[in-house]
């Protein structure tokens, strides 16, 4: 019986990776995931682990919530998945460090109470951070300080939360004040979230740590800011925890609230305008992360059994084709050295393998019939649909369209199709190949069978019941319209998307006329006020950041930051004294 | 360690100061080679022994405090010694750091310091130890200053031998030294009038007869007594922005003394910030009749905040840790102003926490200087490769800094900021929070130097630092993150020293 986090598995042997080297080291890398999966199975059910923290309290580091067998199964999957195609990497720290990271999420899946989830939480963000350095760029160096920044600071903020929730716990009477039980504030909606009273800051500092973590607009933009810096393989494990375990967190502490479904459908949204934009290829990606982690918020803000079901399923969905995805870019940019959709395109001549797989992802994050995004993304909408939530339900629906626009079709068509750029790389190393033909497998397996997914899910069926049906006839006939027509817009826009494609359609004269107003009166305001606080969350923040960091040089000016010469210093030392008198004179 | 002789338990409060006062004197004449070395090893190391043997029996007697009379004098004639929790821990610091950078001094001194000179810096070095334990150890409050006097002579004398890398390091001492000064004859001043106003120099006595007076609260005397040493002890200790000789100092000062002057110098600063305000005046006079809560908390908030940017904008690792310094001064010093039972405990504990994390850095920094002959950033530049285990200790060190879990710098931090929530002092919690922000900016720049860089010039050759080196460095680096996870000890430790400071006993 295993009576310890299973996460430690991977965060411990990670220790031991630098040492090993040739074989040893590649077995160890696929072993020590496989190892913490079975590990994660063998906990028993009724297990209870506890450890003495600071004296007089105790942290509960092993219990099972409702939603940690499927998360911790994903991120053990994922680990394996992500090591199999680094293995032939040859960087010393990426991969340990990676280890860390997706060890620290799955002890944060299996935490009892607030203060071990945040210190696992804080172990992820130094993981996340190696790994964004590990791409050995003077870019990612400078991503990696930012997003350092970033998750420090939600940290921080979590940590605030976590304390003034103590508090206000402990002026209640409360003996454990970090009982995870004490945290769940889903369940009062708005009521739980509101300012009138000291102890009600705590809930919002939480929620907004989460959320920053979450990649949530306003706080979204490290996201795509630092993941397309790390390398191939690095990105593929960052797509992969910090968000999803936000997601996690949620789901146990704010399942319910309903602020959430609107910050989930703004995340959609959000997602799909820069997507859209965007011509790097892994930050697509990127921004489709924060796409498809709208629709987990959204389902989590919803709350019902069914829509929580959706979100679970669906983070483990969208792990596995996300990853896929990021794995089927990160093998042409290794193949290429390009990461431009502009400089790539025609690749399917000799990368099918790769092309192969890069579709299948992208039917996947589509939601296509037989693959995994297909029956989990339906019940997040169909539990907005049950709970006549019409707006909600509108958005997810064209966010799924939007989703198969810039994920489902401009991606593999721009990178494998397109015009021809004349590049003929061959398809990456075995181990690339085999990682991504593994995931794909799951993508088609979890698709058409998806009894053993929803059999983990935080609410299982009763005995005798169906979950949930995802293959009924009109489902399957909406999202294959759906698709169609978002499909056929896709190249309608083209022009639009890519004005130096030469691909010409006949379009008739509405559209012609319609789309290009819609374009210039409507939706090019709305891209250029975005991509303005864009530019100034990246730009004038980098430039604010440079004023404050610039190295010391002696200028002639007053300068707070001056050294101070003795004279002064002695005028300083008596104004000094001279206040305390005065001040405590006047007492 | 159980059977020592009686004589010896019996008088370990005294012995704590005599052995490395006549063991620093002795040191003068130990010549050349290694045997200066050898002989303040031996002398801190037993220092240290004795400073464990007193923990453990005032832990056992379960007093709450031992109090020594020297020569037999009644207290308030002669001098009094009393150990509590609170020094007893204080003393185990200073006297283990003093040994730990003793140790690692040896290839340091030899490469920094002319031959002929050894046994002249060992024997100030020893001496300037001394009287930061004497400091601390003792109950009187005329004997603080002339202890202040020893080891502040001694290291300013400390300072100025780094002349010999920098002839920068003569102004460094001769500016501490005019400062240092200035500040003393306040203390000084504010000790005398203290006698003046209650007639005894025994801190107890002091605080019974000040407790004692009608007018205590409106008294001029007392008032000036208090902003005198509250300013002179605010210099000792560094706090912002009466700072202005600890950076230069840190920086010219050779890396060993570096070291153990981070480590435990503005400590005992802080220390006597303790036994002053809440021993001698007692917390309702110093926090509550005073506005000491206002004043301290501000210049504590301004310290974290504009020496982190100071930190930040450094050139030199040395000055940057030295900047650091001062902001961690800050958040000791807003501990204890909070006057809450968190609050103080985070101090004490942040005492502790920071004498390691910052005494590894500066080993670390030092152990580089003796590879690289430069603590520059661009000296460290690309070092990650060729020194791993000292670059892994440095950075290691720094998300100390920064207060990250599973570092001993998390605990302060989390015990300052619920002393902070405790007394309803958001603000300071979001300074702490920015100032931990500012921390990973600059911490940062030494990981970014360390090993996103190529190695150039003599950077380039350097191997990894030897081991007389590692082990120091990775001895304190150890300790910060051991008592970041198992805090048993010092948590326990600084709550208890915490309440019986709150308690108003002297």
């Amino acid at each position: 019986m295993i009576e310890f986090p299973p996460g430690l598995i991977l965060v411990l042997g990670a220790l031991l990776l630098p040492f090993a080297s040739g074989v040893v080291r590649s077995a160890l890398a696929l072993l020590l995931p496989l190892a913490t999966l079975v590990a994660v199975w063998l906990v028993p059910d009724n297990a209870h682990v506890t450890v003495p923290f600071m004296g007089d309290m105790e942290m509960t580091i092993l219990q099972w919530n409702p939603p940690t067998r499927v998360f911790a199964t994903i991120f053990s999957l994922m680990a394996f998945g992500g090591a199999l195609f680094s293995l032939n990497q040859d960087r010393k720290v990426e991969l340990p460090a990676a280890f860390v990271y997706a060890g620290s999420a799955v002890c944060v899946t299996f935490a009892g109470d607030m203060l071990s989830l945040f210190i696992f939480w804080e172990m992820m963000a130094v993981g996340s951070t190696i790994v964004v350095w590990s791409g050995n760029t003077e870019a990612s160096g400078r991503a990696g300080l930012r997003y350092a920044a970033v998750h420090f600071v939600g940290g921080a903020v979590l940590m605030a939360g976590i304390l003034a929730h103590v508090f206000a716990l402990k002026a209640g009477g409360v003996e454990s004040p970090l009982e995870l039980g004490y945290y769940a504030f889903g369940p009062g909606g708005f009521d739980a979230l509101s300012f009138s009273g000291v102890g009600d800051i705590a809930p919002w500092l939480i929620l907004i740590g989460i959320l920053i973590n979450a990649a949530t607009p306003p706080f979204g933009s490290w996201l795509a800011d630092a993941y397309p810096e790390a390398s191939e393989s690095g990105t593929v494990f960052l797509s992969a925890f910090t968000t999803k375990t936000s997601v996690y967190v949620l789901m146990l502490l704010f399942a319910g609230t309903e602020l959430l479904i609107y910050a989930g459908l703004i995340m959609a949204v959000y997602g799909i305008v820069y997507a859209i934009l965007e011509n790097d290829m892994r930050r697509i990606l990127a921004y489709s992360i924060v796409n498809q982690v709208g629709f987990m918020v959204c389902g989590i803000g919803i709350g019902t059994e069914m829509a929580l079901n959706g979100a679970a399923a669906h983070a483990f969905a969208h792990i596995i084709y996300k990853a896929l995805l990021l794995m089927s870019a990160g093998s042409v940019l290794y193949m290429t050295g390009k990461r431009k959709c502009t400089d790539l395109g025609g690749l399917y001549h000799t990368m099918p393998i790769t092309m192969w797989c890069g579709i299948i992802g992208a039917l996947a994050i589509s939601a296509f019939p037989w693959t995994s995004g297909f029956v989990s993304k339906s019940m997040i909408s169909q539990a907005a649909a049950d709970n006549h939530l019409f707006l909600a339900w509108m958005i997810l629906t064209a966010a799924s369209a939007g989703v198969f626009l810039h994920a489902g079709i401009k991606f593999p068509w721009f990178v494998f199709f397109q015009k021809d750029s004349g590049l003929r790389p061959p398809d990456p190393p075995w181990n690339m190949k085999a990682a991504m033909i593994f995931f794909a497998g799951l993508c088609i397996l979890i698709g058409v069978f998806y009894e053993p997914l929803y059999a983990i899910l935080p609410f299982p069926a009763a005995a005798g019941e169906v979950l949930y049906k995802p293959y009924t006839v009109s489902h399957v006939v909406s999202q294959l319209q759906l698709l169609l027509w978002s499909g056929l817009a896709f190249f309608l826009l083209l022009p639009v998307l890519k004005r130096t494609l030469t691909i010409t359609l006949d379009f008739d004269w509405l559209w012609r006329s319609f789309f290009p107003w819609l374009w210039r009166n409507l939706l090019r305001p709305i891209v250029t006020v975005l991509g303005w606080i864009r530019d100034v969350f990246f730009i004038e923040s980098k430039r604010l950041a440079a004023a404050f960091t610039r190295e010391e040089r002696p200028t002639g000016k007053a300068d707070p930051f001056r050294e101070w010469s003795l004279g002064s210093a002695m005028v300083l030392l008596t104004f000094t004294l001279f206040i305390f008198l005065v001040v405590g004179f006047m007492n | 360690m159980l059977d020592i002789p009686l004589d010896v338990q019996a008088n370990l409060p005294v012995l704590i100061v005599l052995t490395p006062l006549l063991g620093g004197v002795i040191a003068t004449f130990t010549g050349r080679g290694v045997l200066p070395w050898l002989w303040s090893t031996l002398v801190t190391g037993v220092t240290f022994a004795l400073t464990i043997q007193m923990m453990m029996t005032l832990l056992a007697s379960g007093e709450p405090f031992i109090s020594y009379e020297l020569g037999n004098w009644p207290k308030w004639w002669g001098i009094e010694y009393r150990v509590d929790l609170l020094n007893a821990f204080i003393l185990l610091v200073v006297a283990g750091i003093g040994f730990i950078t003793t140790v690692y001094a040896r290839l340091s001194v030899q490469d920094e310091i002319p031959d002929d000179r050894h046994n002249v810096f060992y024997a100030v070095w020893i001496l300037a130890i001394t009287g930061l334990l004497g400091i601390t150890i003792t109950g009187d409050a005329f004997n603080v200053y002339v202890l202040l006097e020893i080891s502040s002579l001694t290291v300013y004398a400390l300072i100025a031998m780094g002349k010999d890398r920098d002839r920068r390091a003569l102004t460094a001492s001769l500016r501490y030294l005019i400062l240092g000064s200035v500040g003393a004859s306040f203390i000084l001043l504010g000790i005398g009038y203290l006698m003046m106003v209650t007639g005894t120099l025994n801190m107890e006595d002091m605080h019974n007869q000040l407790l004692r007076m009608p007018d205590l609260d409106t008294n001029r005397t007392i008032l000036v007594a208090f902003a005198l040493l509250v300013v002179g002890l605010s210099l000792k200790m560094a706090l912002y922005p009466l700072h202005m000789w600890l950076p230069k100092a840190y920086t010219y000062a050779p890396s060993a003394v570096s070291a153990l002057l981070a480590a435990t110098a503005t400590k005992v600063g802080v220390y006597m910030a303790f036994r002053f305000l809440f021993g001698i005046f007692g917390v309702g006079f110093s926090f509550y009749a005073m506005p000491s809560h206002f004043v301290l908390l501000g210049m504590a908030s301004l310290g974290i905040i504009f020496s982190s940017l100071t930190a930040i904008r450094q050139t030199n690792a040395k000055s940057l840790l030295a900047y650091s310094s001062v902001g961690q001064i800050g958040y000791i010093v807003a501990g204890f102003s909070l006057a809450n039972p968190n609050g103080v405990a985070g101090s004490i504990v942040h005492i502790f926490n920071h004498a390691v994390t910052k005494g590894g850095m500066f080993m670390a920094l030092g152990a580089i200087a003796y590879r690289v002959g430069g603590t520059d950033m661009k000296h460290l530049r690309g070092l990650g490769k060729r020194m791993p285990l000292t670059a892994g200790a440095l950075a290691l060190g720094g998300l100390g800094l920064i207060g990250f879990p599973l570092t001993a710098g998390f605990i302060s931090k989390w015990y300052l900021v619920s002393g902070a929530l405790d007394a309803g002092m958001w603000q300071l919690a979001v300074v702490v929070l920015i100032g931990s922000l500012f921390a990973l900016v600059y911490v940062w720049k030494i990981i970014e130097a360390l090993f996103f860089g190529e190695p150039t010039g003599r950077t380039a050759e350097a191997t990894e630092a030897p081991l007389s080196m590692l082990i120091p460095i990775w001895v304190l680096i150890g300790l910060s993150i051991y008592f970041g996870v198992d805090t048993s000890f010092t948590a326990d430790v600084a709550t208890r020293a915490a309440s019986s400071l709150l308690g108003g006993l002297p």
